[in-house]
């Protein structure tokens, strides 16, 4: 089942569509507000794209640096080149210290190899600990849908259901006394935990350290209270410095949730002092490849610079109505939509990049300036190129392209075209309905055309030579996406 | 085994990255500039802060749902920390730096040990604090235990206002000027531990701390 049934179907969830009006009121507005507490918040822009440049330009020397830095530490640095094999290693690492218990703040990493399932398969045990993932968790393992905030789409009556049967306590509506709920809970398996996994936001090369981002500081207590600990990441996310750190995370909490500063920032290098009480013994990196060396040496390389701040999709008119479910894998939204495919292969998400409006909401807001639309763009044309388009599809634009290429012909094509569009018009120059097009005009209405194309009515307006004939008629100073669908329906006409 | 064996994962993703970089032959020269990169320290944009950055980092601390409260000298934090309590008989744990203030005398009892899951209240001193966010900075060490600001339900910090640095930067620098290498764990805590897991509703005490009060001591 590809995206557009998926889509459809969320479309039609009635509790779905409630959680995600929700939903929508609080991450935009508050990312908004934020911003403007930094005086060159676009200058803070350009200098952390060009951080998570720098880093990839370089990728292996840094990463070089990192694992020297890291081993110095005392930690072990292993690579993973597929998912399997990060699966591989945790379950080697658990063994070798006789672990049973593992608890677990969020990563996504570990959610494309399907970490838990092969740590219970073990025979082990794995606790989910940022409350989002744990209620996905004991929901037999519902898939996250928002980076940020995977359980985002449950309601608090759900989430009162689930514990009341998981937990087997007395029923409680409130939303902060299931917060205690699951803090009571969640507690007991801190304090008894063998071992602990983490992501990693960024690997420091300079320290050979990792930074992991929460509010709930469930990354603190799982990097602090176990013997063991194992950070999981990508390649792609090494940054040089601590400065760079510092940088980034003037955006990464403004971008992800409108915060200045997310509640516990923890930089963490190495194994404990002797004299230390509590503190990891045991080191572990897990760098992980899967895919991401073939994003680097592709088109769509900007992709990595990604910190998964969750702005795109917050902002995403698609992700908005449709939500994360329909995106079918790890990683919704505009980058979703961009890293699924290179990471599953194209044909197995073959109308993912189509999942856009390419209206550039997300090139906008994201924080290291990744161009989303242009790649969804290099991504639809891989798919053409490679004929993995629908035969009527391949044969319309190989058509359209031919007239297009003939300015006359299609000059009068376009002309016979609008006009004929217009008398489907009915009073109120409404379209209800398309023939050939039902799929657009079954949920909406499409304004008729004017009758006459733009070339026609900027060849009458030239030859009537008012001053302003040349302007295309947008009242004001029209926005950049204003501008950029203006200029489109110039090319249409 | 696999963590053994490792070795030829790594070259094979290594290899696969200079791949994809296009990168054939010794990397000298981007290596070379990676340390040079690594000297110079860049930053990149820093908010403008207020002079006052006592002010600012109280009012931030404020705003990230931390209670504040100021006093002349470190003598008078037991007798501060007392009044916020308002607990007779109050039990609390503390770091050895500040076990010798008269904490009797204030009226509760303090045990100098790093905290388990069974204490309500922690106290502690930090690395040092910053302005731009209102954030508390930690390194771990024998003698400042995470468990102490992690566990317990209540945590109060003693700052001096010397400590107060203007951004992360400079708490990154101090760093840096006071030891050779960064300690396992540099914490930053930023108010108490909150979660907006279930319909964006934000509630504090998700894990660590529900109330995170902050003693300033005056410079001299
Ligand atoms: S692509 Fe940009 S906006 Fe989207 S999650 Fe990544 S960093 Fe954030």
């Amino acid at each position: 089942m590809y995206f557009k049934e998926r889509a459809h179907a969320k479309l039609h969830d009635a509790q779905l569509q409630a959680s995600l009006a929700r939903f929508q009121g609080k991450f935009v507005p508050a990312r908004k507000t934020a911003i403007t507490e930094l005086d060159d918040f676009e200058g803070t822009r350009d200098a952390a794209a060009e951080i998570r440049q720098r880093a990839l330009d370089d990728l292996d020397v840094w990463l070089t640096i990192f694992d020297e830095n890291a081993r110095a530490r005392g930690a072990t640095v292993l690579y993973a080149q597929t998912p399997a094999e990060i699966n591989a290693l945790v379950l080697e690492i658990a063994q070798r210290h006789g672990v049973r218990k593992i608890i677990k703040s969020k990563s996504m990493v570990s959610e494309e190899s399907g970490l838990d399932h092969a740590i219970e398969a073990a025979g082990m045990t794995v606790v989910e600990t940022d409350l989002g993932e744990y209620i996905l968790q004991i929901n037999n393992y519902e898939p996250p849908s928002h980076i940020i905030g995977p359980a985002l789409h449950k309601s608090r009556e759900e989430v009162s259901a689930l514990f009341e049967a998981r937990h087997g306590t007395p029923r409680k509506d409130a939303i902060d006394e299931l917060c205690l709920e699951a803090r009571g809970v969640l507690r007991t398996h801190y304090l008894t935990a063998d071992m602990g996994i983490s992501g990693g936001n960024f690997f420091v090369a300079e320290t050979g350290s990792v930074v992991l981002v929460t509010n709930e500081g469930n990354a603190t207590l799982t990097t602090t209270l176990p013997k063991v600990h194992v950070a999981i990441s990508g390649i792609e996310k090494v940054v040089p410095t601590l400065e760079d750190v510092a940088t980034l995370m003037r955006l990464l909490p403004r971008s992800a949730t409108g915060q200045s500063i997310s509640n516990y920032v923890d930089i963490l290098t190495g194994v404990k002092d002797r004299g230390e009480f509590h503190g990891v013994e045991h080191m572990y990196f897990i760098v992980v490849d899967s895919g991401r060396s073939a994003v680097l040496g592709s088109d769509v390389r900007q992709a990595l610079r990604c910190i998964r701040c969750g702005a795109c999709m917050n902002h995403c008119p698609v992700y908005q109505n449709v939500g994360g479910h329909a995106y079918g894998w790890v990683y919704p939204g505009p980058i979703g939509i961009v890293l699924t495919p290179m990471y599953v292969g194209l044909d197995n998400a073959l109308d993912l990049p189509y999942a856009s409006t390419m209206c550039n909401q997300c090139g906008v807001v994201c924080p290291v300036k990744i161009p989303l639309p242009d790649l969804q763009r290099k991504l639809r044309e891989k798919e053409f190129e490679r004929d993995l388009r629908s035969w009527h599809e391949r044969v319309g634009l190989k058509a359209w392209g031919w007239l297009a290429r003939r300015p006359a012909l299609y000059g009068v094509a376009t002309r016979v075209g609008v006009r004929m569009l217009r008398t489907l018009g009915d009073r109120n120059g409404m379209i209800r309905r398309l023939p050939f097009g039902s799929g657009w005009t079954d949920e909406r209405d499409m304004p008729a055309p004017a009758g006459r194309t733009f070339r026609e009515q900027y060849k009458a307006r030239k030859a009537a030579s008012h001053p302003d004939a040349l302007a295309v008629s947008v009242q004001g100073k029209p926005s950049a996406s204003e501008a950029r669908e203006g200029s489109r329906k110039e090319t249409l006409g | 085994m696999a963590i053994d064996d490792n070795q030829r994962s790594r070259e094979a993703v290594l290899a696969r990255v200079r791949e994809a970089l296009g990168r054939h032959g010794p990397d000298d020269e981007p290596r070379a500039a990676a340390h040079a990169y690594l000297a110079a320290r860049k930053q990149g944009p820093r908010p403008t802060l207020p002079a006052d950055l006592v002010q600012r980092f109280l009012q931030r601390a404020a705003d990230m749902s931390s209670t504040t409260t100021r006093v002349e000298g470190i003598e008078q934090a037991p007798a501060a920390i007392a009044r916020y309590l308002d607990h007779p008989h109050a039990r609390a744990v503390c770091w050895p730096e500040i076990a010798a203030l008269d904490w009797r005398g204030a009226g509760f009892d303090v045990d100098v040990r790093p905290a388990s899951g069974d204490d309500a209240i922690g106290i502690t001193g930090c690395f040092c604090a910053i302005a731009e966010t209102g954030t508390l900075v930690f390194a771990s060490g024998t003698d400042s235990p995470p468990a102490t600001f992690l566990l317990p339900e209540t945590h109060i910090a003693i700052v001096r206002a010397d400590q107060i640095v203007a951004g992360m930067e400079e708490a990154f620098a101090r760093q840096r000027a006071e030891r050779d290498a960064l300690p396992r764990a540099v914490n930053l805590v930023s108010g108490p531990s909150r979660t907006g897991d279930i319909e964006q509703t934000i509630v504090l005490g998700a894990h660590g701390p529900r109330r995170v009060h902050i003693v300033l001591v005056a410079a001299r």
